[in-house]
């Protein structure tokens, strides 16, 4: 089986520029602090009203952690609680959330954060709210009548 | 006489019928597009939080 | 004795009775669904309401499970059991009764499903995500569509396994070879959707059992859906390769590396399902990163596709005497829409294909994850490249079938088509990956999320989306005509279907690549590599399962 010379050139830039993305990819990921939202905690879908931290919704401050606030939301169809928050620019957070019933998204439009919500599940993403603004989080995964109704808001303010 | 038919025959750049130049050229262009749009995104991605 | 494997340069007719039917199937839907994907769009601009109590999400899954399910397995089992008819010489009266009764089971599960749907008891998407729960019928009618295509395709694999024994020590034909590579890998694909379905969906729906564990049906799910796509590239891929070089008068630039292409998808479009998983809770994040370098070496036929087709059009241009780096562009036959329409399709992939890796990307997932981006991306590479390439091969192939003719008429309207959706695909997948990036999230009717500034950014888009709808509705409408032309009213003839002849002849394809132990192994061996421990880790670790929901309108 002959391969012409060109198409060994192209092949090699080709899989050379790949390995770079996932190179670049890879280590922000595993060593930069970039990895998707991967939280294996898993929780009872029935008893999420009385499990911490989901018993109290909101933003919280907390001492002693990488962190300085825990930003914590319950999705349900078809409303996320809080459906507003006010969080300090500068803020490191982390976000975190479950479903009360079926598959929810929760997409903060215009940043990063971007997760799915699944029954029985924890889902959680720890980011730096750098720049003030008016955040929408809509539920970017069908989950019924109104799913197009379903948003929050949070405010990054000085 | 060898002479004369040589450099008749004889071009800077010598284009045959079996030249890839275009396919390379075509394939290049399409690796440029696909490294342009993932910078572009993946910039996007360092931008947001 | 006669060689009866020889190809026939004409598809016997009772063979060709078969793909017709396949195909009047697959146009009745992708009418059907046509219709459902304008109506979204008008939807989503805001400018108008669904009259007599429909529902979005009812007609999203009609639209999704037209066009993603039965369009495409009833075109495609069409098309390869008609190219392995050519190739081989035709089927045994066994293989073809084989065929006639995987489609009729095939069409029996559409119908099935396809009811449950306009009742509104399963408006779930053509995913039908659990803990989402719909009528037993549909999971039902699922199950009857995934069985019958393993024995439509098994017609195509008994056709071939003939013909190998007939042929001892010859490489099969490119066109069955490839077919047979696409109807593999779509068996071990749906084996896991098939898990789901029968051993969680339609169980759980029938009231057997109270729950579900989630997690583990997405995870079959998507390890079926990623080589879903590749099961509707690769006929695309069949006829880049192996029929468009004849049309245009060239060669195949080089048919081992054609086949070694085709081993590569079976290889690596199945083991790599978390990448449409990347933002799941539940999965350990490595085992993300395992699956998106597997998907990363899926890239590479593709990449050796580009350069093949590239060459084969450059070899066949310079062979008619154009020079310059670009010359032979120019000398294609343009005015020839067997050509012409898959062109588009081809050309269409470069930022199908780019979105792709993006999408790929890891964590770069979370800018776009779905957000309508993504749906643009699936109508660039599903809905165009592949879509009219499918369009490109009935122009010639149904006539073929019927012993009609492609008139001057049509192949003009063909080329007009083409045109035609290419422009209204430009407006709404272009519109789709800008709202995206935006954040405007897909598979949702219209909102103004509460008057929030960024959600009023998305509208425009929608609108731009309406617009490539409607256009790209006239494209229905126009291949539509042009199917019915060709299967009923062009005239009496002989439409050629063109087998391409590779440009070497001594080289003769090397005989491992049929060696099927080998290959099924590796590919086993793959997906058991990627999937084993973290699936074993999700079912381990798995949270009490879900009780099922029906948080959809009904009427």
């Amino acid at each position: 089986m002959h391969m012409h010379k060109f198409e060994k050139i192209w092949l090699t830039f080709g899989i050379s520029a790949l390995v770079v993305f996932l190179t670049v990819v890879g280590v922000s990921a595993f060593y930069l602090g970039n990895k998707p939202p991967s939280c294996l905690t898993t929780i009872n879908v029935d008893k999420v009203d009385q499990t911490k931290p989901f018993d109290k919704p909101g933003l919280h401050k907390v001492e002693g952690k990488d962190w300085d606030y825990e930003l914590v939301y319950v999705a349900q169809a078809f409303s996320y609680n809080p459906l507003k928050v006010e969080v300090p620019v500068g803020a490191k957070v982390k976000v975190i959330a479950t479903t009360k019933d079926v598959v929810h998204g929760f997409e903060v439009a215009g940043t990063n954060i971007n997760m799915m919500l699944e029954p029985g599940y924890v889902s959680e993403y720890t980011t730096t709210f750098d720049k003030t603004g008016e955040y929408l989080i809509v539920c970017n995964e069908y989950c019924g009548a109104g799913h197009h109704l379903m948003s929050s808001m949070i405010e990054v303010v000085k | 006489m060898a002479k004369a038919e040589l450099k008749t025959n004889q071009k800077t750049e010598i284009e045959d019928s079996s030249s890839l130049k275009g396919t390379l050229a075509s394939v290049f262009l399409l690796g440029a597009f696909i490294v342009v749009t993932w910078v572009s995104v993946y910039y996007l991605f360092v931008e947001r939080f | 004795m006669a060689n009866s494997t020889a190809a026939k340069v004409k598809v016997d007719p009772r063979d060709a009775k078969l793909s017709m039917a396949h195909f009047f199937v697959a146009f009745s839907a992708l009418a059907l669904g046509g219709l459902m994907g304008l109506l979204q769009t008008l939807v989503r601009s805001g400018k108008w309401e669904l009259p007599w109590g429909i529902d979005y999400y009812q007609i999203l899954t009609v639209h999704g499970v037209l066009m993603g399910l039965v369009l495409t397995t009833f075109f495609i089992m069409g098309f390869q059991y008609a190219a392995v008819s050519r190739t081989t010489g035709g089927h045994s009266n066994a293989a073809r009764r084989t065929g006639w009764i995987g489609f009729w089971i095939m069409l029996v599960g559409t119908l099935m499903a396809a009811t449950m749907v306009l009742l509104k008891e399963a408006s779930v998407l053509y995913t039908f995500y659990a803990p989402l729960k719909a009528h037993w019928i549909f999971y039902l009618g699922l199950t009857f569509v995934i069985v019958g295509s393993w024995i439509d395709g098994a017609a195509q694999i008994m056709t071939y396994a003939k013909w190998r024994k007939n042929n001892p020590g010859q490489p099969s034909p490119l066109l069955s070879f490839m077919a047979v590579i696409n109807t593999v890998m779509w068996i071990i694909a749906t084996l896991g959707v098939a898990a789901t379905v029968l051993f969680q969906l339609l169980p759980w729906s029938l009231g057997l059992v109270d729950t579900v564990d989630v997690l583990v049906s997405r995870t079959l799910f998507w390890y079926f859906g990623h080589p879903l796509v590749y099961f509707w590239l690769l006929p695309a891929y069949m006829c880049w390769y192996a029929i468009i070089p004849k049309i245009i008068g060239g060669k195949i630039f080089s048919d081992s590396l054609a086949r070694l292409s085709f081993i590569l998808f079976l290889l690596f479009s199945i083991p790599v399902g978390f990448h449409h998983q990347l933002t799941e809770p539940g999965i350990d994040p490595a085992w993300k990163f395992l699956q998106v370098i597997l998907t990363f070496m899926v890239i590479i036929p593709s990449l050796m596709t580009a350069f093949s087709l590239f060459a084969t059009f450059e070899r066949y241009g310079r062979s008619k005497g154009a020079t310059g780096l670009f010359g032979w562009f120019k000398v294609l036959p343009w005015g020839d829409a067997r050509f012409t329409v898959p062109f588009i399709g081809m050309a269409s992939f470069i930022p199908a294909g780019a979105g792709g890796i993006i999408n790929a990307s890891n964590q770069m997932d979370q800018v776009i994850h779905n957000t309508i981006w993504v749906t643009g991306h699936f109508h660039l590479t599903a809905a165009t490249s592949v879509v009219l390439t499918f369009f490109g091969i009935s122009y010639w192939l149904v006539p073929h079938l019927t012993g009609r003719k492609l008139t001057k008429a049509m192949n003009k309207l063909g080329i007009i088509q083409a045109w035609v959706w290419f422009i209204g695909m430009v407006f709404m997948s272009g519109a789709m990956h800008f709202e995206g990036l935006l954040g405007g999230p897909r598979r949702s009717a219209f909102s103004t999320y509460g008057g929030a500034k960024q959600a009023a950014e998305w509208i425009p888009y929608q609108i731009a989306q309406a617009v490539g709808g409607t256009i790209l509705f006239i494209g229905i409408i126009l291949v539509i005509i042009i199917f019915i032309n060709l299967a009923f009213f062009a005239p009496k003839g002989e439409e050629e279907f063109p087998v391409a002849v590779a440009e070497n002849l001594e080289e003769k394809a090397p005989m491992v690549f049929e060696n099927w132990k080998l290959w099924l192994g590796i590919a086993a061996a793959l997906i058991l590599f990627a999937y084993t421990i973290p699936f074993i880790d999700i079912i381990q670790n798995a949270p009490p399962g879900s009780k099922g929901f029906q948080t959809w309108s009904k009427w």
